[in-house]
């Protein structure tokens, strides 16, 4: 049984321009010591989803079932659910500043989650916690840096203090939103380092949240491609980075900027995004796709079975099997497919 | 290197720090401290670094929109470092930046078109009905539908509203663009058309740009040169593909190795060199070459000499270095281990078990406050 498991989950958001469909019927499953990175541009629902899962989303209608050990964290109460979030499923989010409190000591607020989840622990000994998890994520001098304020540490040192607080209970499971956006990347490699490590060490779970398929690809063992709160492919990360299917995907890694390779003209996707209020018909990505034909106006594709492995599935109307999509591609677009 | 359309000497530009109840300053931030450097006519001179690094500080001070603290900066032949504000105007003609922000760098109570059309009522060129025109005339060069002229910046998409700031900044056809940032807030998708656009522009229009970035394949991506800047100076500054290719200061080896590769395989086989510690302060910059004390490669002479940027090894003139012990193709970083004498040491080494063991320098947080040598004991009541 995976870790968490997430199925048809749907939320949506009544506002004064009419109902935000954020999420639509997407699931997701991330097992122990595993690292499930979601990508997707803003609006993707992306983070919507995750949030959802740990009772973050409020005044949202949401369906479906998030099971957490087996247990349906969308039917716990708040009680029930404070002593999981936290605790056993520990979270990072994309800006460190915003989400620690500038008016206490890093410490402190450390040692206040210890004792929100384990309110017995003696003072000294979280304490000393807190120094060994500062410790853990590469805070040099953690003994003295324990007691600076937030402003005090720089954007880097800040987002490891957050990994830090969020490992503080050894969490089986944790979600990092964008843990890396806000960073450089020389800083980010070193975050990435501390979060990888701490999987191999602790076998903790990751569910990792960005729109930057190059951190997918450092990091991820599973990849989940979602477009307007759909899942629009999901499968090994190989299988997303070199035997995707789904237009939607191909149109993201071509229009990135080869990494090492001769400048020439940028592919990108034309058109823009939808709205989510008023999400076109059939497939969320017709709009945009090179490959659209009728019946994609008007029925939305499930996400079925391609040829990759178990979990390689992809929600669009081309033909399933490796020839005839390399087939189609190559008439579209008139090129080989990268080797 | 004749054909130059812009060139800077030696350009400074420090900040004061004010700190205690009188506000007294006598610490200065140093945000760009003595960048030198030329970009010829049509051409697009990229500047990464880190954040902190002086890459907007010094993109304001080329379009004035700071004062100099010292150097000279030549545009089209003429000396516009010591230009008072009156004397400015004709140049905003001829020199306009693009931000990174799309939301934030448009007024949301204008409509498009009196956004775009401002340059033209500023400088007096265009009224009216042949102001209207003109304006429709840019937005249909950035991909815009004239059509749309009396909307507001709310009704647009973010890459729709980067297109119009580039609109704005192409109203007075300018010799020069400084784009700070200009698709760090876009999605993939889009960052790309915007690109596309841009690269466009320049063909049609023969612009020169100035493309201030942090992110490095995009910088990769458009530019014909690449500068390198760290702690306020050029660390390296070379054509795109050869400081790609052979990267030669240690800094712009890690930064290399940090970027990630949209690309599993390719990433698995990369060798990263991490460096370790934070940017020091700019406040108190570290002596002789600033990196030293994150430099896998520093030795005695790197703590009490600063570098030059010049050619090394046989690089030809056009690709400098920073570094008094450059790296060589083909070396491995990773394994390099600084060999600074004990008298040379700034702080402990680091107790977090950092990989190369070197002292890092953790001077950061409020500026003017430099780590305080012994720990300080302040407990909560």
């Amino acid at each position: 049984m995976a870790l968490l498991e997430v199925k048809d989950l749907y939320v949506s958001f009544s506002t004064m321009d009419g109902v935000v469909q954020a999420v639509r019927g997407v699931s997701f499953s991330v097992d122990r010591g595993q690292t499930l990175g979601i990508v997707g541009e803003s609006g993707s629902g992306k983070s919507v989803a995750t949030q959802t899962v740990t009772g973050l989303t409020r005044g949202a209608k949401i369906s479906g079932q998030a099971l957490f050990e087996g247990k349906d964290l969308l039917t716990m109460t708040q009680k029930e659910l404070r002593s999981v979030r936290g605790a056993k499923i520990g979270m990072i989010f994309q800006d460190p500043l915003s989400s620690l409190h500038p008016y206490y000591r890093i410490g402190w607020q450390i040692v206040e989650m210890i004792h929100a989840h384990e309110p017995g622990t003696p003072k000294a000994k979280a304490r000393a916690r807190a120094v060994d998890l500062l410790r853990l994520v590469g805070i040099p001098q953690p003994e003295r840096r324990i007691d600076d304020y937030p402003h005090q540490f720089s954007g880097g040192m800040r987002q490891r203090a957050m990994i830090a607080m969020a490992m503080s209970l050894n969490p089986v499971l944790l979600i990092a939103d964008e843990p890396t956006t806000a960073l450089d990347v020389t800083v980010q490699a070193q975050v990435l380092r501390v979060i990888e490590r701490l999987q191999t060490e602790f076998g903790t779970a990751v569910i990792l949240i960005t729109h930057d398929l190059g951190v997918i690809a450092e990091v991820a063992d599973d990849v989940v491609v979602m477009y307007a709160g759909a899942a629009m492919e999901s499968g090994a990360r190989d299988e997303i980075f070199y035997e995707y299917h789904h237009p939607y995907t191909e149109g993201l890694l071509r229009s990135l900027p080869a990494y090492g390779e001769e400048r020439e003209r940028l592919r990108p996707i034309p058109g823009q995004p939808p709205s989510l209020i008023r999400l076109p018909s059939g497939c969320p990505f017709h709009p945009r796709c090179p490959y659209v034909f009728d019946r994609c106006r008007s029925e939305t594709p499930p996400l079925d079975p391609t040829w990759g492995g178990p979990g390689h599935r992809s929600a669009c109307w081309l033909p399933h099997t490796k020839a005839e999509r390399e087939a189609v591609r190559d008439r579209v677009i008139g090129e080989a497919v990268p080797s | 290197m004749s054909d130059a359309l812009l060139s800077l000497t030696d350009v400074v530009k420090y900040f004061p720090v004010q700190t205690g109840h009188l506000r007294r300053s006598r610490d200065m931030v140093h945000a760009v401290d003595g960048v030198s450097f030329e970009v010829r006519r049509g051409e697009t001179l990229g500047l990464v670094g880190e954040t902190g690094c002086g890459k907007s500080t010094l993109a304001r001070c080329i379009s004035r929109l700071f004062e100099l603290t010292s150097g000279q900066i030549i545009f089209d032949g003429r000396d516009i470092s010591r230009l008072r504000p009156r004397q400015l105007r004709p140049l905003r003609r001829e020199m306009q930046m693009i931000f990174q922000d799309p939301y934030g760098s448009l007024n949301p109570k204008r409509r498009v078109g009196s956004i775009i059309g401002d340059p033209f009522a500023i400088h007096g060129t265009a009224s009216g009905a042949e102001r209207k025109r003109r304006v429709q005339e840019a937005m249909e060069l950035v991909g815009l539908n004239p059509e749309h002229y009396n909307r507001f910046p709310s009704e647009f998409s973010g890459g729709q509203r980067q297109r119009i700031g580039v609109a704005r900044a192409l109203a007075l056809r300018p010799k020069l663009i400084i784009c700070d940032e200009p698709v760090s807030a876009l999605d993939v998708s889009i960052q790309a058309q915007i690109i596309n656009l841009l690269s466009d522009l320049q063909d049609q229009l023969d612009l020169t740009y100035v493309f201030i970035a942090h992110d490095l394949s995009v910088v990769r991506h458009v530019s014909d040169r690449v500068a390198l800047m760290y702690l306020g100076k050029v660390v390296e500054i070379a054509p795109a593909e050869e400081l790609y290719q052979h990267p030669r200061h240690p800094y712009a080896n890690a930064l290399l190795s940090a970027v990630p590769i949209p690309d599993p395989i390719a990433a698995a086989k990369r060798e990263r060199i991490v460096l370790v510690g934070d940017v020091p302060s700019p406040v108190h910059p570290p002596s002789g070459c600033n990196f030293h004390p994150r430099c896998p490669k520093a030795q005695d002479r790197c703590v009490v000499e600063e570098p030059s940027l010049l050619p090394r090894f046989d690089d030809d003139e056009l690709h400098a270095t920073a570094c008094h012990f450059p790296v060589a193709d083909g070396e491995d970083l990773s394994e390099a281990r600084p060999a600074i004498g004990v008298e040379h040491r700034i702080v402990e080494p680091d107790t977090a078990g950092a990989p190369t063991g070197l002292g890092v320098s953790v001077a950061h947080g409020s500026p003017g406050s430099p780590e305080s040598p012994e720990p300080v004991e302040r407990r909560r009541s």
